[in-house]
């Protein structure tokens, strides 16, 4: 009875110990710190974003003139302006919170649009073969083949800017990745036996496109739109500190940064706050794009 | 070898078409050009007069041959800002932009090829582990945020090196850290998993295994199978090098054919960005034609089986 009782926990102790640590190290491999934080930031842009009338202290067009350049907390600033002012008085802060909802706005818009042509194009040359996919072949290595911000920046000077034809216009940016994988994997698909399975039951091609192959080839266009994502940020946020981008008034993360450039001897937390924003959130999307990959699609590596 | 070739040519001019009928049909979307250069209130008559001067009430395929041929001889027409033609604008700025995206070329291929073979040879190592975090800045930190940065740095706070400008070779140096460091990155990331991918092969392990040294292993069986892939990368790089300096030359008020594109967009000088446009995709095809014609040079394999299909 002695004996259980006192060597039960000396056992008790000597397993738990690393069936504990094993648990935190399986954990961990599953879930790796970085990836942990990338999430975090992620989730935090998310809540700012879907927040940002709620979360930003002042209208991120007000100015006050009486406040104007005032460098941000900390670095001698005053407390009702965290990251400072620029030079007509207006709440970093509040313009950042505002930008970033923006930016993630065109980016996510602009991922859709890009995975939903660039899928659809790329079923179509698989299903129908022959000219369709010649053309469309031929489309993707046109697409490859120029540098998309010089594209972008053609279609700009034709048609003028307007918000709408610019989010369609980051749309168009690498949907020939999602068509190259969706001919791919639609073609392979095709030769396995569940799409052949399916089509001897009589399913038509919108059946077997969207409910069989579809939800096969998902995991890999997810991946792709972890890189597709920060991509269109970075092109947007280059397209704006540009002036070609986002217009005033409204505003967006490269917008600040370019406006800021003129004030950066005298004021450079107007660009650093956007631009520490910008990198993390790029960065924090392709940590968890890979860690997805990793996860879901071992294949492509 | 022949085949290979004539295919590769056929696809080159395709492209080239391609761009054109892009300028053609995006220009004839925009706008009715007539209403563009003269007012929508002028008198009907001097809008047909207009139409006629230009061909523009000729039938649209008549008016796509005229606009190609016209197109592909390099008249744009003028710039509609200071009435030169479009093309003289632009050659003349190709020399500036080449004064900093060919030493950045070169940045990149003499630090970020090593980099990733070494990162590569030496895997998990501190060295590799350092490279990699560098590479992932490269594809994270946009150009314009490294751009200025640097500036900060380099001219606001230590006061070494101009911030903008182009009037001495100190002028020049944050513009090709800035293009070099970046294209580095992503090379050296690119380097380095095409090399693993050759390292884990078969071949590898037979040649050591028959007792070649490890250093010709490398020199003889790695690195010609791993520049395969990189060729095409570096075939990107070469095609860029006029188009991918806009964002950089704009930051450092450099005078090349980037910045006259953003000039030329945000005043809506059709003219001269077409012609750009048009120059541009002139140099990717070139690069892509080399890269191609490379490939057939490293990998038989490949000129062979196109060469049968």
């Amino acid at each position: 009875m002695t004996d259980i009782t006192t060597s039960a926990p000396v056992q008790d102790h000597g397993s738990a110990e690393p069936q504990l640590r094993s648990r935190a190290a399986r954990f961990f491999e599953a879930w790796p710190p970085m990836t942990i934080a990338a999430l975090a930031w992620i989730g935090a842009m998310l809540v700012i974003a879907l927040g940002a009338d709620l979360l930003a202290p002042y209208s991120f067009t007000a100015f006050d003139l009486k406040a104007r350049l005032q460098p941000p907390l900390g670095f001698g600033g005053p407390l009702n302006h965290a990251l400072g002012t620029d030079e007509l008085g207006r709440d970093v802060l509040s313009r950042l919170i505002v930008s970033i909802r923006l930016s993630l706005l065109i980016a996510f818009f602009g991922t859709l649009i890009a995975a939903t042509l660039g899928t659809s194009l790329g079923i179509l040359a698989a299903h129908f073969r022959g000219r369709t996919e010649a053309v469309i072949l031929m489309l993707i290595d046109f697409q490859a083949s120029m540098p998309f911000m010089i594209i972008a920046l053609a279609v700009l000077a034709f048609f003028g800017n307007s918000l709408t034809l610019f989010v369609i216009l980051m749309g168009f940016h690498s949907w020939e990745r999602y068509a190259r994988i969706a001919r791919g994997l639609t073609l392979s698909a095709n030769e396995q036996g569940y799409a052949a399975a399916v089509r001897q039951l009589g399913a038509g091609s919108w059946r077997i496109y969207g409910r069989h192959v579809l939800p096969n080839i998902a995991s890999t266009l997810i991946v792709s739109m972890t890189l597709t994502f920060p991509e269109i940020i970075l092109l947007e946020s280059g397209l704006s500190f540009l002036g070609l981008g986002v217009q005033p008034p409204l505003t967006s993360l490269g917008n600040m940064v370019g406006y800021g450039r003129e004030y950066i001897t005298r004021a450079p937390w107007i660009l650093l706050a956007p631009s520490v924003v910008i990198v993390l959130t790029t960065l924090s999307i392709s940590i968890v794009g890979d860690w997805l990959r990793d996860r879901l699609d071992p294949t492509l590596r | 070898m022949l085949f290979f070739i004539t295919t590769r040519l056929a696809r080159a001019a395709l492209t080239i078409a391609f761009v054109v009928t892009f300028a053609f049909v995006v220009l004839r979307l925009s706008g009715d050009p007539a209403m563009l250069i003269l007012s929508v209130d002028a008198p009907p008559e001097a809008i047909e007069a207009f139409r006629r001067s230009w061909g523009l009430d000729r039938p649209i395929w008549e008016q796509y041959a005229a606009y190609a041929i016209k197109a592909l001889s390099g008249d744009f027409g003028n710039s509609m800002r200071d009435g030169r033609p479009a093309i003289e604008l632009v050659l003349e700025r190709v020399p500036m932009t080449l004064a900093i995206t060919l030493p950045a070329l070169l940045i990149k291929l003499f630090v970020g090829i090593p980099a990733g073979v070494f990162a590569a040879l030496h895997r998990n190592s501190m060295i590799d582990r350092l490279t990699m975090m560098v590479s992932v800045a490269g594809f994270t930190v946009p150009s314009f945020v490294l751009a200025l940065v640097l500036v900060l740095i380099f001219a606001v706070q230590l006061g070494w090196l101009p911030s903008g400008g182009s009037e001495s070779w100190q002028h020049a140096i944050l513009p090709i850290v800035t293009l070099g460091a970046a294209g580095a990155a992503v090379l050296a990331r690119f380097t380095r998993s095409a090399m693993l991918e050759v390292l884990g092969q078969p071949y590898i392990r037979t040649a050591s295994a028959k007792g070649v040294p490890w250093r010709r292993v490398i020199a003889d069986h790695a690195l010609p199978n791993a520049a395969i892939p990189t060729v095409t990368i570096i075939g990107f790089m070469i095609g860029s090098l006029i188009a991918g300096a806009v964002v950089v030359e704009s930051v450092f008020a450099w005078p090349g054919v980037g910045r006259l594109l953003v000039a030329a967009v945000s005043n809506r000088d059709l003219a001269v960005v077409q012609a750009i446009l048009l120059a541009i995709a002139l140099s990717m095809v070139a690069a892509n034609l080399v890269v191609d014609i490379a490939y057939g040079w490293l990998d038989p394999r490949l000129r062979r089986s196109r060469g049968h299909a």
